[in-house]
């Protein structure tokens, strides 16, 4: 999952960049309004992270300016003043999510799932495909009856890959998942992830398409 | 205080009043004026009367004062005339039945005498051929009483509508303050936090008073405004770096070696900016606090303080302070020790390493040069504003630095000037008043 992170304080920045990862998304952090709107225009989020109280304006006139643009991209708001009145604010304006500052990086990234998966019109929490059951909040899945444990890159191939079950993803698309912006990418990294997974739930779970990418075989 | 009601009650009554007083005192005057004019007519006529009855002898003197003189009592005024005939220079020839003793009059015409103590009006009329005096007197107390009658009269009647004209006054003033006591109903009714105008269609005398209101409520809201943007920004301000240092907690906490090495390091520098940011608050408070200079310290003394206090920051960030100060005057050190020790650090964190930032103090400023690349020219108008961060520094300022020397400056009657430097860099000049 690749989200946007709007925020301009650059601890809490490097702390979303670093935290997300860990729970398995990957992101691309801006700092103010401008980039935002640049970064989104050039597209490949699922979601994203929003800070109220930016340099160069409010996060929730941007909101507003995606939402009347038809941008309808799921949208967690970060703010200081968690307050009743500010939330509602925030949700009438678009926004699918609001979380006030300080927060807890496993209840950030819980509601990232929620809303995401939403936005992918699911309302299970995992994933299932071909005897695999895949528990996005513990990355980490069961399949016939024994639990199976993945790296962050390993599940980040996995997930995008079982969020579209059929579907060929191409390498670009799954390192541009596996990445965040300013990240070097190894050339033979979704390679080895992709050989790691195949080694762990068969051989045959996951098809090379020549030439296009990879997708998950048909049961 | 007594009411507004009470008291224009009790003026128009003490005027209403007054105007009837006066009103009784007049009537009073021409009653009595009319009154004796009408009696002194009928006096000369009476007398007259009586003595060309008398004048041929067909008719006696005793008849003829009978006939002028009705014996009868009407309304209590009994006794009104009384009729004497004297013989000229002799003996009382004849008087009506109440008529005094004593003789009514010496001379001709009209005149007021006392005969056996009660006054009289009289009018005399000579009859040549009989050789007598003719003699009418009225009794003045008789007068008196009938022009105080008449005056009673008409006093009674008001007295009685007094009350009903104070009630209808009290009633009167009710409706005509309505407006006013609408107006206090309108405020009464009012929320807290409702700060809209009034606007009531008022008399002209209120009107004033509703339009300062409306002037107080637009300067309450404005005072209200700044509060809660300045509540608004401190919030945001020290929440997220505690957002901060939360999260690098929990990546310290469930990272690799690297990441935990690696979140402390993030952990500190937010906690000294962190530092910063209360320390600037504090700064803040402290002269908003101040209204103008109170000490004089030396302002190298001044100067001096403010390189110690940033001079970890300076060596750390690889920044050279070199200080200029010929002359040496006294200044507050509250209020010049907050602005110059803000410019100071934004001028340290705006300069690269390397580079030198220069104080120059002069009698009437100091500037402090950096070599940073200056302020964004789309933030210039708004960068000494509370809480406003311009785009460049990345270093994440508080936007409190210039406000906080800005507000210094002007308390200390100057002002803070920020111009960019020929050679790249930004002077910021405190220039004092």
């Amino acid at each position: 999952m690749r989200l946007l992170v709007v925020e301009d304080d650059p601890v809490l920045q490097d702390g979303l960049s670093v935290g997300l990862s860990l729970a398995g998304f990957s992101s691309e952090v801006v700092d103010c309004l401008g980039d935002a709107r640049a970064a989104l225009a050039a597209g490949g989020f699922d979601g994203v992270v929003l800070d109220v109280m930016l340099p160069d304006g409010s996060g929730l006139d941007l909101l507003a300016e995606w939402r009347s643009a038809g941008v309808t991209l799921p949208v967690l708001v970060l703010t200081a003043r968690d307050q009743v009145a500010e939330r509602i604010a925030g949700l009438d304006r678009g926004a699918d999510d609001y979380l006030g500052k300080p927060f807890d990086l496993e209840e950030l990234s819980a509601r990232l799932r929620a809303v995401l998966r939403r936005s992918e019109g699911r309302a299970a929490p995992t994933l299932e495909w071909n005897g695999l059951v895949l528990d996005p909040a513990r990355m980490a899945g069961t399949q016939r009856g024994s639990t199976l444990a993945f790296s962050r890159r390993e599940f980040g191939i996995l997930h995008a890959l079982m969020e579209r079950p059929g579907a060929i993803l191409a390498k670009s698309m799954l390192e541009e998942r596996l990445y965040g912006w300013q990240e070097e990418v190894e050339s033979n990294t979704v390679e080895v992830h992709i050989h790691k997974l195949r080694g762990k739930l068969g051989a045959d779970f996951i098809e090379t398409v020549r030439g296009a990418g990879y997708r998950l075989a048909a049961p | 205080m007594i009411s507004l009601r009470l008291r224009m009650f009790l003026i128009l009554l003490a005027a209403t009043c007054v105007i009837w007083l006066s009103a009784f005192a007049w009537i009073h005057q021409s009653t009595a004026a009319k009154v004796d004019r009408v009696l002194d007519a009928r006096l000369a006529e009476a007398a007259r009367m009586v003595s060309s009855l008398i004048s041929d002898r067909r008719i006696d003197v005793d008849t003829a004062i009978a006939m002028a003189t009705p014996s009868e009592v009407v309304e209590g005024y009994s006794r009104q005339l009384s009729c004497q005939i004297w013989e000229v220079g002799g003996p009382r020839l004849a008087g009506s039945a109440f008529a005094p003793q004593g003789q009514l009059a010496q001379a001709d015409g009209f005149g007021t005498n006392t005969v056996d103590g009660v006054a009289w009006r009289v009018f005399s009329v000579m009859n040549a051929e009989r050789g007598v005096r003719v003699m009418i007197g009225d009794s003045m107390a008789m007068r008196e009483r009938l022009i105080a009658d008449v005056t009673r009269g008409l006093i009674l009647p008001s007295l009685a509508i007094l009350p009903v004209l104070a009630g209808m006054i009290w009633l009167g003033l009710s409706g005509g303050l309505r407006p006013l006591r609408r107006l206090a109903g309108d405020l009464a009714a009012r929320d807290a936090v409702d700060l809209q105008p009034l606007d009531r269609h008022l008399p002209p005398e209120l009107s004033p008073i509703q339009s300062a209101m409306n002037d107080l409520f637009t300067r309450v809201e404005a005072a209200r405004e700044r509060e809660r943007s300045f509540t608004a920004f401190a919030a945001h301000e020290l929440k997220t770096p505690l957002a901060g240092l939360k999260t690098q907690a929990q990546i310290a906490r469930r990272g690799d070696e690297a990441q935990r090495s690696r979140a402390l390091g993030q952990i500190e520098a937010s906690v000294d900016r962190t530092d910063r940011l209360v320390r600037q608050l504090l700064d803040l408070a402290a002269v908003d606090a101040r209204s103008s200079a109170e000490d004089h310290v030396p302002l190298s003394t001044i100067l001096r303080d403010c390189v110690q206090m940033t001079e970890t920051l300076a060596r750390t960030r690889g920044v050279t302070v070199t200080v200029h100060a010929p002359a040496d005057t006294h200044r507050d050190p509250l209020l010049l020790g907050a602005a110059l020790r803000n410019v100071l650090e934004n001028a340290i964190h705006a300069s690269p390493s390397g580079g030198t930032v220069t104080i120059r103090a002069s009698s009437n400023c100091i500037e402090v040069a950096d070599a940073g690349p200056g302020i964004h020219p789309e933030d210039r108008p708004r960068i000494t504003e509370r809480f406003f961060r311009g785009r460049r520094p990345k270093a994440g300022g508080s936007g409190l630095g210039l406000a906080i020397a800005r507000t210094a400056m002007e308390k200390l009657g100057g002002q803070l000037q920020l111009c960019p430097a020929t050679d790249g860099g930004e002077v910021a000049v405190l220039r004092f008043g």
